[in-house]
């Protein structure tokens, strides 16, 4: 069903280019850069080599899902639409424009995505009700569920692993971008979740735990899928959070960010290893 | 005074105060340094929040909490209505980026059910400033009190120098005999806007700051609908529950009757995006208000509307 190889450098060629787009939308109101920036190989890899997803399925009940729970990270998932030919590339030009819906968090006008988000915790029941849906017709659909660290905080994440284990949806996948960092501060520091591959496992589920930007352990894990017959399949993904850009990774002071058009072509060349971009934007605007 | 400042003073010169947040940290960013263990960061957690403000609560603390408007008045729902209102616990909530506020966050974040919502718990009460200094000058007596407190935090800032807040009252700004607008929150700078333009188009008009939608004030109510021909209501709420619906029940309830026109999302979220934006689609900027009572185009500019401070 998989490739047993896949095309590491035409990979890492979409997620500079889904990076690019992601930065070019953090001006004129700015988004959620940091967040979106470490899922981004994370969702690259998913449409382009685990799920079937394509401009011409989007309303095929056989189709696979993905549905983004972790709704603040949008422009990673529209970087991927446009490079993948979901959504047209200039249509990304409309970030927070009156005229489109291209804003914070997703929407269903914009074709491909399943759910609308941005309260966190919800789309892991969602996800239980599809993958519930699927199960009970027999079909081999795919369900994947991205979750961010900081989200784990919700109680009805856990209840949802619960449920999806007292009905061993093992078509379910839920995906946890590990970034380590929820908006203000390091996960660690506030809410703690390690020993969090224990947790999952504890509550039922079988999980595997890898590096989120490696595209090589990215397949290997989910090349395995399913993990476990009758268990809900969990990916911990860790990642950096701003992966991409050393200026503003791992600062608990750029989450949100609005800069200026001088910063965004600075963070582009920074983005190609040219460049060191000295920030002089307002830092931590707090959703 | 801003509202971190305000809130860090009271807090420092009475324990009995605890800041609370389910990390929303936008309005308290300097706190935690100041307050020690009197601030409580319980993470993106709000259902769990508010039941340990009222467990802190029941211990005689005064817990003043911070979450976005949406999940504090919907997703901890029932535990504000039945681990705060049932006992009448004075937890204070204060409910970030409301209504129009939200910008371009998506219905997701847009809470216009909120003012509905609270006041239909028993013991709850509700309030709305219209800026910045409304907001220091009607939170004191809003933290003191003993009951439960639901506010609309509005942070913005306006020209216009509020009158000290009394409990339960309204402020009426201005009388008229043609049109009353009624208001609460980001709108009431709008609609002072179009009192403007209504008054150079030769009208009568009279402009009243809501600021407490429970308990409300029904007699600067029943004033405006008796003696103006038109009482408009005007609201970042739903069409369902909020000042519309407290103006029909306030006038049912004392057996009159009144021309009102309601301007409200009427079965709908908003269009997200920047809020200057987003008021001029809606319609709710104060040149379009005035043009809406009017019934005609007038010539008059819409003054610049201030972008929200934390989409900046």
């Amino acid at each position: 069903m998989q490739p047993d190889t896949i095309n590491i450098p035409q990979l890492e060629a979409s997620a500079l280019s889904v990076r690019e787009h992601i930065i070019k939308m953090s001006t004129d109101g700015g988004c959620f850069v940091g967040a979106s920036l470490s899922a981004a190989d994370l969702i690259v890899y998913l449409y382009s080599e685990f799920l079937n997803i394509n401009s011409n399925n989007l309303n095929d009940p056989e189709r696979d899902y993905l549905l983004l729970s972790k709704g603040h990270d949008v422009p990673a998932l529209y970087g991927t639409f446009a490079e993948l030919g979901l959504m047209e590339k200039e249509r990304l030009q409309n970030h927070l424009s009156i005229d489109d819906n291209i804003y914070w968090h997703p929407n269903t006008r914009i074709p491909g995505i399943e759910f609308h988000s941005g309260s966190l915790g919800h789309l892991p029941s969602v996800s239980i009700g599809i993958a519930m849906d699927i199960k009970i017709r027999g079909g081999s659909n795919k369900v994947i569920c991205i979750m961010g660290d900081g989200e784990l905080n919700e109680g009805t994440c856990w209840e949802a692993v619960l449920v999806a284990n007292a009905y061993q949806l093992d078509n379910l996948i839920f995906v946890i971008d590990r970034n380590h960092f929820q908006a203000n501060m390091p996960t660690e520091e506030l809410i703690p979740l390690e020993p969090l591959h224990d947790k999952f496992t504890a509550f039922g589920a079988a999980v595997k735990r890898i590096d989120g930007h490696s595209f090589e352990q990215l397949h290997g894990a989910f090349s395995e899928f399913p993990f476990k017959t009758g268990k809900l399949n969990v990916v911990i993904a860790d990642t950096v959070r701003g992966k991409g850009l050393p200026s503003i990774e791992r600062r608990a002071d750029r989450w949100f960010c609005n800069f200026s058009s001088t910063e965004v072509e600075e963070l582009l060349r920074e983005l190609h290893g040219k460049h060191v971009t000295q920030l002089t934007s307002e830092t931590l605007v707090v959703r | 005074m801003s509202y971190e400042e305000i809130l860090t003073e009271l807090t420092l010169n009475d324990e009995r105060f605890i800041v609370m947040t389910a990390e929303n940290r936008a309005l308290v960013r300097h706190i935690p340094a100041k307050l020690g263990n009197r601030f409580i960061d319980t993470g993106i957690t709000e259902q769990t929040m508010i039941g340990a403000a009222a467990g802190l609560a029941l211990r005689g603390r005064v817990p003043v909490v911070h979450a976005l408007a949406s999940f504090l008045s919907m997703r901890a729902f029932e535990f504000v209505r039945t681990d705060a209102g049932i006992p009448g616990l004075p937890v204070k909530l204060s409910s970030f980026i409301p209504g129009f506020l939200s910008d371009g966050n998506g219905p997701t974040h847009q809470a216009l059910e909120d003012i509905s919502l609270m006041r239909g718990i028993p013991n709850m009460t509700v309030f709305a400033p219209a800026d910045e200094d409304d907001l220091i000058k009607m939170l004191p007596l809003i933290w003191n009190h003993p009951a439960p407190a639901y506010v609309r935090i509005n942070t913005r800032q306006t020209n216009y120098k509020h009158t000290h807040f009394e409990w339960g009252k309204a402020e009426v700004i201005s009388k008229g005999h043609d049109v009353t607008l009624l208001t609460y929150g980001l709108m009431f700078e709008q609609a002072a806007i179009a009192a403007g333009i209504l008054k150079d188009e030769g009208l009568s008009v009279g402009l009243i700051n809501i600021r407490s939608l429970k308990p409300i004030d029904e007699q600067a109510i029943l004033e405006a609908t008796d003696g103006s021909k038109l009482t408009v209501t005007i609201e970042d709420h739903f069409l369902t529950g909020g000042l519309y619906s407290i103006v029909a029940e306030t006038l049912l309830k004392n057996g009159q009757t009144a021309s009102i026109l309601p301007m409200a999302l009427n079965e709908k979220w908003f269009k997200p995006s920047l809020l200057p934006n987003v008021l001029q689609h809606e319609g709710f900027t104060g040149k379009q208000i005035a043009e809406k009572i009017l019934g005609y185009k007038t010539f008059y500019k819409q003054p610049e509307i201030a972008a929200s401070a934390f989409a900046e």
